[in-house]
C-alpha cells in the first residue's frame, strides 16, 4: 500500500473503531493499569484516588505477600478445590448423559432439549433462592425426598460439612444444561461412518462408545474442562446468595473475597491484589491445559 | 420391531428421568408461590398447595416497584445488547475489511482484553463510574457495552469469510464504507450477529455483580437485583421470593422458545468464551 492509500485507510476507519476503541480505553486498559497500581497501596477507597493517593498509600508488594503468608488465602483456595474436585466430575457425567440422550433422533426431542436448558437460561439469584428453599431442611422437597428413601438429609446450607456440596449440587444442576448442549454439537460432528465399520467389525455399542465416541469428543470435552476449571475459580453468585461465604467460612471462594474485601471492608489494595492473584491462577491453568492438551486430546485430521 | 419398542422405552425412561430431576426446583418454585405464608411451613410438606392462592404475586408487586423493574431490565438489556452489537460488528468491519495500518497489533490486544477476569477491572471501573458521575444511573451498566472483546472476535471471524470482491464492487460503484457496512457486509453476517445479540440478551438480562454495584436506588434496578433485594428484605417468605423468582424468568424463556437455534448456536461459539 501507498503512503496515502494507508491514510486514506486509516481515517475511513475511525469512525468504525471509535465505539470500541474508546471502550477498551476507558473499561478495560485503563481500570487494568490503576488496578496494578492500587494492588501496590492500603488505599481505603475513601481518599479521592489520583497519583498523589496511590503514592502516599504505596506499600510495595505487602498485599501480595499478605495475602499468601495468610492461612485464609490457602483455605478459600482449598474450598475451591473442593468445590471442583465434587463439581468437574458431576457435572460431566450429567451433560455427557445430556449429551448422549439428545443426540437420539426421537420424536419430542425438542420438548426434551428446551427443558434441559432451562436452568441455563434462569439467573443465579433466582437459581439460588429455588435451591434455597428446596435444601431447606425441614420444609423444602430435597430432604422430604431423601425421607423417603430412609435418609435423614443434613441441614444443608448451615452445615459447614454440607454447605459446599450443596452449592456444588445446585451449579451442576444449573450448569449441566449449557455442558450438555456443547458436548452434543461435539457428538453431532462425528463422522457416522467410523459406527457403520465399528458395526460391521462386530463392535458392541459400550465397545464403539469407549473406542470411537469418547476419544473424538475430546475436543469439546477438553474445552468444557478449560471452562469449569475458569468458572470454578470465579464462583460468586451462588455462594452470595446461598450461604454469604458461611456457615462460619466454609464457603468462602476468590471471588467473594474480592467483593468483601472491596465493597465491604474497603480494603482497595488488598481486594485488587486478591484479583491479581485470580488471574495469576487462571492464567498459569489455561497455559498448562493448552500444553497438556498435546497428550490426551485427539483431533481429527 | 421387539428390539425396537425396548429401544424407545429405554430413551424415554432416561429422557424423563432427567428432566425430572431438572424440573422438580421449578415445580416446587411454582408451588411454593402459590402458597399462603402459613402453608409454607405446613408438615408434612404440601407439594401441591392445598389452598392455592395468588397471594404472593400481590405481594411482589406492592412491596417493590416490581414493575418499575422488569421495565428496567427490559431497557438496560434492550440498550446493552444493541450497543454491543453495533460496536462490535464495527470494529469487526474496520478490522477485516477496511484493514488500516496497525489492525492486526490493535486487534491483539482486544484479544489479549480477554485474559484478564472482569473482578481485576471492578474496583477501578467502580472509581471511574463514579468520576464520571454516572453511578445510579442506567449508562453505569449500559456503556461497558462498548467494548466486548468476544463479541469483536465473534465477528471477526465471520468476516473474514466474506470475499473482498464483493466490497471491491460495492467501491467501485461509489458506494460509502457506512452504506457498505449497512448493505452489504450486515446482512452477510446474519447468523453470527443473531447467535451474538441472544448470548448478549441472556448475559445482560441475568448480570449480578456489576448491577449490583452500580444500582443501589430502588427505581433504578433490574430484576435480578429487584429479587436480591427482595431476598435481603423478606428472606424467610419463600412464597413471595418464589414468586419474584418466576416473574423473572419469564421473558428470558419466551425469548429461548422463539430463538431456539441461536441459542444452540451461542453454545457452541461460547467454547471459546467465558
Amino acid at each position: 500500500m501507498s503512503k496515502k492509500k494507508k491514510q486514506q485507510a486509516l481515517i475511513r476507519s475511525v469512525p468504525f473503531m471509535l465505539p470500541s476503541f474508546v471502550g477498551m480505553i476507558i473499561f478495560s486498559l485503563l481500570p487494568i493499569v490503576i488496578s496494578i497500581f492500587i494492588s501496590l497501596t492500603d488505599w481505603n477507597g475513601l481518599d479521592k484516588l489520583n497519583l498523589n493517593t496511590l503514592s502516599q498509600h504505596f506499600v510495595g508488594l505487602e498485599n501480595y505477600i499478605n495475602i499468601l503468608t495468610t492461612s485464609e488465602f490457602w483455605k478459600v483456595l482449598g474450598h475451591t478445590l473442593y468445590y471442583i474436585v465434587l463439581y468437574i466430575p458431576l457435572v460431566f457425567l450429567a451433560s455427557l448423559g445430556i449429551a448422549v440422550i439428545l443426540n437420539k433422533n426421537m420424536k419430542g426431542i425438542t420438548a426434551f432439549r428446551v427443558m434441559y436448558y432451562i436452568p441455563v437460561l434462569t439467573s443465579w439469584v433466582a437459581a439460588s433462592l429455588i435451591w434455597k428453599w428446596v435444601l431447606s431442611p425441614q420444609y423444602g422437597i430435597f430432604n422430604q425426598l431423601l425421607s423417603y428413601i430412609g435418609v435423614r438429609g443434613p441441614s444443608w446450607l448451615t452445615s459447614e460439612v454440607w454447605a459446599m456440596p450443596a452449592i456444588v449440587l445446585a451449579s451442576v444442576w444449573k450448569d449441566m444444561g449449557f455442558f450438555g448442549l456443547f458436548l452434543l454439537s461435539g457428538l453431532k460432528m462425528i463422522d457416522t461412518t467410523y459406527y457403520e465399520a465399528a458395526r460391521v467389525d462386530g463392535a458392541g455399542k459400550i465397545r464403539q462408545f469407549f473406542s470411537i465416541t469418547l476419544p473424538l469428543l475430546t475436543p469439546s470435552i477438553f474445552f468444557c474442562m478449560i471452562m469449569s476449571l475458569i468458572n470454578a475459580f470465579q464462583l460468586f453468585p451462588q455462594v452470595m446468595i446461598m450461604t454469604e461465604g458461611g456457615p462460619n467460612g466454609a464457603t468462602q471462594v476468590m471471588v467473594e473475597r474480592i467483593y468483601t474485601y472491596g465493597f465491604k471492608y474497603f480494603k482497595m489494595g488488598y481486594a485488587s491484589a486478591y484479583s491479581w492473584l485470580l488471574f495469576v491462577i487462571i492464567f498459569v491453568l489455561t497455559v498448562i491445559q493448552m500444553k497438556g492438551q498435546k497428550g490426551w486430546v485427539h483431533y481429527e485430521s | 420391531m421387539n428390539r425396537k419398542v425396548w429401544q424407545n422405552v429405554r430413551f424415554y425412561t432416561v429422557a424423563c428421568l432427567i428432566s425430572v430431576i431438572v424440573m422438580i426446583p421449578f415445580f416446587w418454585m411454582v408451588s411454593t408461590s402459590l402458597k399462603s405464608k402459613g402453608a409454607l411451613m405446613a408438615l408434612p410438606i404440601e407439594w401441591i398447595p392445598a389452598e392455592p392462592t395468588l397471594d404472593a404475586y400481590e405481594k411482589v408487586f406492592s412491596r417493590f416497584p416490581f414493575l418499575r423493574a422488569m421495565l428496567n431490565s427490559l431497557f438496560i438489556t434492550f440498550s446493552y445488547t444493541f450497543i454491543t452489537v453495533l460496536s462490535a460488528s464495527m470494529a469487526a468491519f474496520a478490522f477485516t475489511k477496511i484493514r488500516f495500518p496497525g489492525a492486526g497489533a490493535v486487534l491483539n490486544i482486544y484479544l489479549a482484553s480477554m485474559m484478564i477476569p472482569t473482578q481485576v477491572t471492578l474496583i477501578p471501573l467502580f472509581v471511574i463510574m463514579n468520576r464520571l458521575g454516572l453511578i445510579n444511573t442506567y449508562p453505569s451498566v449500559i456503556l461497558p457495552a462498548m467494548f466486548r472483546a468476544f463479541g469483536i472476535f465473534m465477528l471477526v471471524q465471520q468476516m473474514r469469510s466474506i470475499p473482498d470482491d464483493f466490497i471491491e464492487a460495492a467501491r467501485i460503484d461509489g458506494a460509502s464504507m457506512f452504506r457498505i457496512f449497512r448493505t452489504v457486509v450486515l446482512p452477510l453476517c446474519g447468523s453470527s450477529i443473531a447467535t451474538l445479540t441472544i448470548t448478549t440478551f441472556m448475559e445482560s438480562w441475568n448480570d449480578y455483580l456489576w448491577p449490583l454495584l452500580m444500582l443501589t436506588d430502588k427505581n433504578k434496578m433490574t430484576l435480578t437485583l429487584a429479587l436480591n433485594s427482595l431476598n435481603g428484605q423478606y428472606g424467610t417468605e419463600y412464597n413471595v421470593l418464589m414468586a419474584g423468582s418466576l416473574i423473572s424468568m419469564i421473558p428470558i424463556v419466551i425469548v429461548y422458545i422463539c430463538a431456539q437455534k441461536h441459542f444452540r448456536q451461542g453454545v457452541m461459539a461460547g467454547g471459546v468464551k467465558s
